[in-house]
Parts: structure tokens; C-alpha cells; sequence
């Protein structure tokens, strides 16, 4: 008895490795293994169900093989130990398709996905650790988005995991508090998921996975773990807000197209509303943070139908308040731009000043583009050109490069 | 962040085919080792060691189109020996890295601190996030 394999099947496979994982760790007592074992259930899934179908219970079916894997991996462990029998015994009685079950618990993911983030993972760990242990992504589909050779991301991933292994993290639910204490960390990694995914969603990487959608679909479930946290709504919001954007934002030979020249009957409207239906909510609670702010500015700009329409003094408000709530270089910068869009370029401009002594932002090119862009606005472009130049150099993006200039070359007439 | 780190070949006369087998062996040795321990770490994207320029050609298309290869002559200039391509989460750790591969030893197993070229890959943030 088995469902033929669609589209969905594949959503359902990765929706279900979280669940697998937590199963397999919890009665294993051994995260690592068990991350192993469920990347290899999933692997096997992949491989056999597109041609047998779904079977009745594919979590059911995933568990047992991952355990099957789990007591193989014992046994041969204990073998090479040269172990009392009595052990391998207890590993051989066990007997997966009785107990699964019973053997299902909602917080397994959001135990995973607060393991996944622990702090003392680097950023690119924890994603990588976070993009398979919960996303249920294959070692081989993180490779390829990252661009990086399968076998070092899989150095990276067991890597990860020896760090959460050798810290002593136990498989627990956290408590209330610590949990909140954590969270901004978690959506941290989930919105550097997002960002690393809007870069290749331009240039010539088509054939990548799409990371902005997994960012999406891993904060959505996020949300649903725990439900009514404004900053988790916050960030969803946020990146439904900005990922609108998206086919307006490249041209045809894949060029950028900045916000104020974009096709706007190209956003997409159904993301727009749930991003600002969510927002609304988030923000009706108590506290506002950093990621409802950000979201709230992405949506006054997608709530105006022409580039005219735009309530910037809205805007600036809101980068005021942001300057307060989360200050950083880029927020300064960014308000410097809203300000020019009210008061005047030269208004910008002159609280462009305020980040000259600020080593985080020294020789950044964004400082030289916002410049170039400022000093253009206000007639001088020799001066402007200069700065697109400076900042075409310093970018490592390379459809940045080609729009900075781009921007020079307009100016100098060639 | 992604990070090329070249290296050039040393100088006439300085070259590795001019050194005692011990020192060869544990430059190379040094080199494999750096290589396991930044693949272990996750951070390798790939390393390649290239000829020495004897075998280096330089290639244009004549008017046709069709390849005009030209010796080279490796006195006049410097040549890259091997690049690595790295796979980091700061500039810092780029740094750390270039700095091992330019100590790796040299005759005598003196370090030979060699300039290490070290460029950004373009594969940079997103322009209107943060």
C-alpha cells in the first residue's frame, strides 16, 4: 500500500526529518549518530520512494530504517570493541515498528532547531547543521547552494555537530526563559539562511537551491512552534515582505534593479499581504524588535504603488526608532538615505559624516555607493562618479559591481 | 566568505628544485597537512598546485580566430605556483591561513614567509539587505 510520489511527497519528506531526527536522538541518547542515521533514512527515501510511492506511514517507514541504521552502526561498534554480548543483544531486541508511534513528540524540532543555533557554533556551521538536521536538506543540496564540494560541507556539518557534542548540550526542551534568551540567535541563522539565499537568487546560479525559500519555509515553522512570538513573526514577515521582490529585482541579463526603478505589478501581492497581515499582528504586542522594524520599513516600501507613492517620512521614523532599538553602522547609513529623502540630499549627505570615524564601516562600499548616489542627487557628478568607482571596487558582489558602474559610466555620458 | 590565496613561485635559484630531499619532503608534507586540517574544518573549496611555468603558454587568437601560443619566458616575471580556495566565516581566518602558508618551511625548515595574494571571490553579501 503505498501514495505515488509528487511534488508534495518531497515537502513531506522534509517536513518529517526534524520529526525523525528527534525520535531517533532521544532513544539513541546520541545526536550525532542519530543525525547520521536520519540523513540516511532520508537519502534512502529519496531514492526509493519516487519509485515504490509513499508508503502509509513515511515517518514510521523513515524511524525504522534510521534505527536500523542506528543499532547496525552500534553493532559493529560493539564488535570492534570486542564487547560483552549481553549489550549487542539489547541492541538486537529492539524493535522500532511497535513503538513509533507512541513515540511522537511536536518539540523534537524546536529542541533541534535551538541545538542547531547553539551559540557556540559559527555562523556557518550552524547553518549548514540547521539547513540538515531540521530542514531536512541532503549534505549534497547544501553543498550546491553554498557552492562548495559535497565533502566539505559534510567536514562542516560533522564538524558542527562534534562542537555541540563536545560542549554537552543535552536533548532537552528548553526552559521559557532560556529559550528567549536563545531566540535571537535561532532567527539570526534563519535570517542569514535568507540573505545568503537573496544573493543567488541573481547571477548565474539558477540551478541552486533556493535558499530564501528554505529561510521561508524553516521560520513558517518556527512560528508555528511557538506561536504568538512578535519577533518570530517579525522576521517571517520581513522576508515574505522582501521576497515580493524578487523577479523585479533582477532585469533580463540578470542585472539589478534597484527599489525605485523596479516593476511594481511584479511583486508578488499574495506575499505582500501575508507579510503584512503578520506584521500587524506582531506588532499589536507588546515589544518591538529589530526584525518587526525592518519588516515594517520593507512594507511601507511595497505598500506604494509608484516609486512617488512612498511615505518616506514614515520611513524615517521608523529608522529613527531602529537606530534606537538595534544601532549599527548599516542602520545609520540606511537612515542617512531616508533622511535625504525627505530633507534633501544634502540633509543625507551630512549625516553621512557621523560614520566617518566608524571602523566597522571604514572603506565599506555601501558608505561610497550612498555617497555617489547623494552627490549625484545633488548635481555634482564628477564627485559622484568618483564614489560609484570606489565603491564598484570594494563590492564582492559581482551584479553590485555591475550596477556601481553602470551608474559612473550614465554619468560620464559613455 | 570566499577567498582566493595565490602563491608565487621564489625566485631563480631559490626554487624547490634546487632542495635537499629532507627540506622538500616537509614542505610538501606541511602543505598536505595544512590541506587535511582546512578540509576537515569544512573549509576547503579546492587547492591546486600548478607546473612550473616551463610548461606555461601564452595564448592569443589571431585574426582568424584561431590560437597563437608564444613560450614564456620565466625569468622575466613571477608565476603563480598554486592557489587555494577558501570557504571562511572572517576575514581574520583568511588572514590566519595565508599567514600559515606563507611560513611553510624552506630549506633548512626555515619558515620562508612568502607573500601570500590574498582576493575576495565575488559571492558578497546582498545589496539592500541589513
Amino acid at each position: 500500500m503505498s501514495k505515488p510520489w509528487d511534488a508534495a511527497s518531497e515537502q513531506l519528506l522534509r517536513e518529517l526529518a526534524p520529526q525523525v531526527l528527534g525520535s531517533v536522538a532521544r532513544r539513541f541518547h546520541d545526536f550525532a549518530a542519530a543525525e547520521d542515521a536520519a540523513q540516511e533514512a532520508m537519502i534512502a527515501a529519496f531514492r526509493q520512494w519516487p519509485q515504490e510511492g509513499v508508503p502509509d506511514n513515511p515517518r514510521g517507514w523513515l524511524i525504522q530504517v534510521a534505527c536500523r541504521r542506528m543499532t547496525d552502526q552500534l553493532r559493529s561498534e560493539i564488535a570492534r570493541r570486542d564487547r560483552e554480548t549481553a549489550v549487542a543483544a539489547e541492541a538486537e531486541t529492539f524493535s522500532p515498528t511497535l513503538e513509533i508511534e507512541v513515540d511522537m513528540d511536536p518539540d523534537d524540532t524546536l529542541i533541534l532547531l535551538f541545538m542547531c543555533c547553539h551559540p557556540a557554533l559559527t555562523p556557518s556551521s550552524a547553518i549548514a547543521l540547521t539547513l540538515r538536521a531540521v530542514g531536512g536538506l541532503t549534505t549534497a543540496e547544501i553543498a550546491n547552494a553554498f557552492l562548495v564540494p559535497e565533502a566539505t560541507m559534510a567536514q562542516r556539518i560533522s564538524r558542527a555537530k562534534q562542537t555541540i557534542k563536545a560542549s554537552g548540550v543535552p536533548f532537552r526542551l528548553l526552559s521559557p526563559n532560556e529559550r528567549l534568551e536563545r531566540l535571537p540567535a535561532v532567527l539570526h541563522v534563519l535570517y542569514l539562511i535568507f540573505s545568503e539565499g537573496y544573493v543567488s537568487s541573481t547571477g548565474s546560479h539558477l540551478q541552486r537551491l533556493d535558499l530564501a525559500r528554505e529561510a521561508i519555509r524553516l521560520t513558517r515553522n518556527t512560528k508555528t512552534l511557538l506561536p504568538a512570538n512578535p519577533e518570530v513573526e517579525g522576521l517571517l514577515a520581513l522576508m515574505l515582505l522582501t521576497d515580493a521582490r524578487r523577479t523585479a529585482r533582477t532585469g533580463p541579463d540578470e542585472e539589478l534593479i534597484p527599489l525605485d526603478k523596479q516593476d511594481r505589478t511584479l511583486w508578488d501581492r499574495a506575499e505582500i499581504s501575508e507579510g503584512v497581515e503578520l506584521l500587524t499582528a506582531a506588532l499589536s504586542k507588546a515589544s518591538v524588535g529589530l526584525y518587526q522594524l525592518q519588516a515594517a520599513i520593507a512594507a511601507v516600501h511595497d505598500e506604494a504603488e509608484r516609486v512617488e507613492d512612498t511615505d518616506w517620512p514614515q520611513i524615517l521614523a521608523l529608522y529613527e526608532l531602529l537606530k534606537r532599538v538595534a544601532p549599527s553602522p548599516m542602520v545609520t547609513l540606511n537612515h542617512a538615505i531616508a533622511a535625504a529623502m525627505v530633507h534633501g540630499p544634502a540633509r543625507g549627505f551630512e549625516l553621512l559624516t557621523a560614520l566617518d570615524g566608524d571602523p566597522r564601516l571604514a572603506g565599506h562600499y555601501r558608505l561610497h555607493a550612498v555617497r555617489a548616489h547623494l552627490l549625484e542627487k545633488m548635481g555634482d557628478h564628477e564627485a559622484a562618479i568618483k564614489h560609484y568607482r570606489i565603491a564598484a571596487a570594494r563590492t564582492t558582489s559581482m551584479p553590485e559591481r555591475n550596477y556601481l558602474i553602470g551608474q559612473a559610466a550614465l554619468l560620464t555620458g559613455d | 566568505m570566499k577567498y582566493m590565496l595565490m602563491m608565487n613561485t621564489m625566485k631563480i635559484g631559490q626554487g624547490v628544485p634546487g632542495w635537499p630531499q629532507k627540506d622538500l619532503q616537509a614542505h610538501i608534507g606541511f602543505m598536505m597537512g595544512l590541506n587535511q586540517e582546512l578540509h576537515e574544518r569544512g573549509e576547503l573549496v579546492s587547492a591546486e598546485g600548478l607546473s612550473f611555468p616551463d610548461q606555461a603558454k601564452l595564448v592569443r587568437a589571431s585574426s582568424n580566430g584561431r590560437p597563437i601560443t608564444d613560450g614564456i619566458f620565466p625569468e622575466s616575471k613571477e608565476f603563480l605556483a598554486g592557489f587555494w580556495i577558501i570557504d571562511v566565516d572572517s576575514p581574520e581566518r583568511a588572514y590566519d591561513i595565508a599567514a600559515r602558508i606563507s611560513a611553510a618551511p624552506g630549506p633548512g625548515g626555515a619558515p620562508l614567509n612568502l607573500p601570500i595574494e590574498l582576493r575576495p571571490v565575488m559571492s558578497g553579501p546582498p545589496p539592500d539587505m541589513l
